[in-house]
């Protein structure tokens, strides 16, 4: 008990310090300008936006993610002016109707903001060639307001000119980018899936263990840091935060004994303190790295990928690979599958539990870690991607089979699939939707998931 | 600072609409997790359910505000069953997975440009609360004491606190009926009383929509009292707040949520002012925080508080520890 309130103590003390030491550059009460950016029902990625407020100041930039979403917080309520960048428009889309539109934001609100990617209609002038590799400028100011503001009109223009033959292999590149997103959500799953195996612990704060890493490479690398060396310190940094986190918090509270459900809710608490600290370190907006976060895709055969999309899939690969040469080759492994069997037996044959659980927490967080950084890159960073991601992962487990590593990474690859080859039927804002809803229908006739044993789990 | 004015504005909030919205949503937490040990962690998809009920059925299809009610009310049982049938027979974690699941797919369905037609999108829909208003009893502002109270205030109050009061008494009287009783030896050791031969899944199943109503309920207040029914208000947040207020008040007790939604909103409110008052004397320096952050404090302090409350006081204020024992089956 004393030894509790020690560490929490210390916990507090951290907690504190930082609060101290942080800069404060958040926006909380939360009016915000967001949209979709899609071009031929495809989301568009890397597009620089800027809000500036109505005396011209500019308030904030955001870019756009893998999912064509982008963010950018307002101060408060008033007239603002959304510019799209078309210099950074990727190479395949035409241009942009119009590139600049104004607003008002209302008290609290979280105002769209649609640009309409596709050939201006107006003037007709410029129709890019397909094989255009420069950007086009936006269209003329007086473009139709259409799709401004409006939330509905986000269907692009459907350019005949333009990717003609990318639209036959979308569901390739589709598949591609499913792919990647899965095999990041099963590294992000791993620890959660051990956790949960070795202590029966739900942890609704993995999402901020993503998260850890992901603001972690983002301030090493604003201090100056290369994204690739950010990014490994920040997977060692995430693999120390969570053996702290494990010693300090989680350890003394199994030890105390406190039941699975309390563990679960002082998860939740963890979770916003995190994710609210975070809002408070780097403020409200989306923050990007200095490197890899746009590149031209290379053509591969019939579909476009970056070699940063190649390298980090390759490095995932590794990874999951590793762990599960880890989990059935070393002793180490097998303790953690003994512990994740049966605690009693496996410490009565004496098999150190407390460093076995240790151990998964470490391994766990840093490979949640190095996930953010993968996710912070193609999406970048923002401080609700931990909450965004973390109900991806619970139906990645969930779906494999709670509990089991193969199980984590096998449906991690299955909802990554399925939530981008879904947007081929499901409008792309709804694709997490989706998949909530399949995990909602799997639980219903196999609650053991994929790859869990059937066995009575209620 | 001008503390008279802080604590004057706070107090108002013991008594506000907040703390009526939050504690009608723990109430019907309390049903589900206080007594039957269920994880809901949804609350926030069913007062959405509740506001999009009025707000669809009046402003969307121009249709009675009292049917908007009945269809509020009926989407919450509707969601409860739709929740439950795959859940409730599994580990108590799956039904948590499964409802925050589901309070993200109301929330990103509601904002959704394909449901705009419907729905309203991000912005939400307004111009329901019109028939309510017009039922409005209250012609003149009351003042009592230092507060001032407008006519639309005061009915929300009025309408909100007998709300409160009806869902108290009704979960006094069901707590000591044999029912509330199953209810109880549910969430001590659902095997024995399924052994005594009791349907436990229909019981938990009743525990679910019963509780769901009540979040139902508090959507709509909150819709009503704003005029708007904006999906973002009701994110995760609004569930985990709606815990954390639960087991500060005490888990399992009859008062205990509304004792906490009291408590916490007159403490949000006064770390608030106090924050932005501290701010704008300079007591705080402008680069640690400026008034913006205060949000971001306030869910800080929520977290703390949840963690400290569970490990140390886990009965909350008014709770029995021997009533609680909080562990997963």
């Amino acid at each position: 008990m004393q030894k509790l309130a020690r560490c929490l103590g210390a916990l507090l003390a951290v907690l504190a310090a930082v609060l101290l030491a942080a800069p404060a550059a958040a926006q909380g009460s939360g009016e915000t300008v967001h949209g979709t950016l899609t071009y031929q029902d495809a989301p568009v990625e890397g597009v620089t936006i800027t809000v500036s407020s109505a005396d011209g100041e500019e308030v904030g930039t955001a870019t756009t993610a893998a999912d064509g979403t982008w963010e950018v917080p307002v101060p408060g309520p008033g007239d603002y002016a959304v510019v799209l960048d078309a210099a950074t428009l990727p190479s395949t889309a035409p241009g942009v109707a119009r590139d600049t539109i104004e607003t008002t934001v209302n008290p609290q609100q979280r105002k769209v903001v649609l640009f309409r990617v596709g050939t201006p209609e107006s003037g007709g002038g410029e129709q890019p060639a397909p094989s255009q590799t420069a950007p086009s400028e936006g269209g003329e100011g007086e473009a139709p307001g259409a799709g401004t503001e409006s939330g509905g009109g986000a269907e692009a223009e459907a350019g005949d000119d333009v990717t003609a033959t990318a639209g036959n292999n979308r569901f390739l590149q589709l598949l591609i980018s499913g792919v990647r997103f899965g095999l990041i959500l099963g590294l992000a799953g791993l620890g959660l899936s051990l956790v949960f195996g070795t202590t029966g612990l739900t942890n609704f704060a993995h999402g901020e263990l993503i998260l850890f890493g992901a603001v972690a490479a983002l301030l090493l690398n604003q201090a100056g840091m290369p994204v690739l060396l950010a990014a490994l310190l920040a997977a060692v940094l995430s693999g120390v935060f969570g053996w702290g986190q494990d010693r300090g918090f989680w350890r003394p509270l199994r030890k105390k004994p406190t039941g699975l459900i309390a563990l679960m809710i002082i998860s939740i608490g963890v979770s916003l303190i995190l994710r609210y600290l975070t809002q408070f370190i780097i403020g409200g907006g989306r923050e990007t790295y200095d490197q890899y976060t746009y590149q031209d895709p290379i053509s591969i055969g019939p579909v476009f990928v970056t070699t940063r999309d190649l390298v980090i899939m390759g490095i995932c690969l590794v990874l999951l690979a590793g762990v599960a040469l880890a989990l059935t080759r070393t002793r180490m492994g097998k303790a953690i599958r003994a512990v994740a069997d049966n605690p009693a037996l496996a410490a009565a044959s004496g098999i150190n539990v407390d460093r076995v659980i240790t151990t998964v927490w470490t391994a766990g967080t840093a490979l949640a870690g190095l996930s953010g950084v993968f996710f912070g890159m193609i999406q970048g960073v923002d401080y609700l991607m931990g909450m965004r991601v973390l109900l991806l992962v619970f139906a990645a487990t969930v779906l494999g089979g709670l509990g089991t590593a193969w199980g984590a990474m096998v449906g991690a690859l299955v909802v990554g699939v399925f939530i981008e080859v879904s947007s081929y039927v499901v409008p792309s804002e709804l694709k997490t939707a989706g998949v909530l809803v399949v995990l909602i229908l799997i639980l219903l006739f196999r609650p053991q998931g994929i790859l869990g044993r059937r066995e009575r789990v209620g | 600072m001008d503390w008279g004015s802080i604590f004057e504005l706070s107090l108002r909030e013991l008594i506000g609409v907040q703390a009526i919205v939050f504690a009608l949503a723990a109430i019907g937490i309390n049903v589900q997790f206080g007594y039957t040990g269920l994880l809901n962690f949804g609350q926030a998809a069913f007062a959405a359910v509740g506001g999009y009920g009025i707000a669809v059925i009046v402003t969307t299809y121009d249709m009675s505000f009292w049917l908007g009610l009945v269809v509020g009310i009926a989407g919450a049982v509707v969601l409860a069953l739709l929740l439950g049938i795959p859940t409730l027979r599994l580990r108590a974690d799956y039904l948590a997975i499964v409802t925050i699941a589901a309070s993200e797919i109301v929330r990103l369905v509601g904002r959704s440009a394909w449901g705009r037609d419907v729905f309203g999108g991000s912005d939400g829909i307004t111009g329901f609360s019109n028939d309510f208003y017009d039922l409005n009893p209250f012609s003149e502002p009351l003042e009592l004491g230092p507060f001032e109270f407008r006519e639309r205030v005061l009915w929300v109050l009025a309408v909100g606190w007998t709300l409160v009061a009806i869902c108290t008494l009704v979960v006094f009287l069901l707590m000591r009926s044999p029912w509330g009783r199953v209810l109880k030896g549910i969430r001590e050791d659902e095997d024995a009383v399924r052994s005594l031969g009791k349907n436990v899944y229909a019981y938990k199943m009743q525990s679910l929509v019963i509780g769901g109503v009540m979040g139902a309920l508090a959507g709509m207040v909150y819709s009503l009292f704003q005029g708007a029914m904006q999906p973002d208000v009701y994110a995760t947040n609004f569930t985990f707040f709606a815990y954390a207020i639960l087991i500060l008040g005490g888990a399992a007790t009859v008062f205990g949520p509304v004792l906490g939604a009291m408590i916490v909103w007159f403490s949000f409110q006064f770390i608030d002012l106090a924050l932005r008052g501290a701010i704008g004397q300079g007591y705080i320096p402008d680069w640690l925080m400026d008034s913006n952050d205060t949000g971001a404090v306030r869910f800080m302090l929520t977290g703390v508080v949840l963690i400290l409350l569970l490990v140390f006081r886990p009965q909350g204020i008014l709770g029995d520890r021997r009533e609680i024992a909080l562990d997963a089956r």
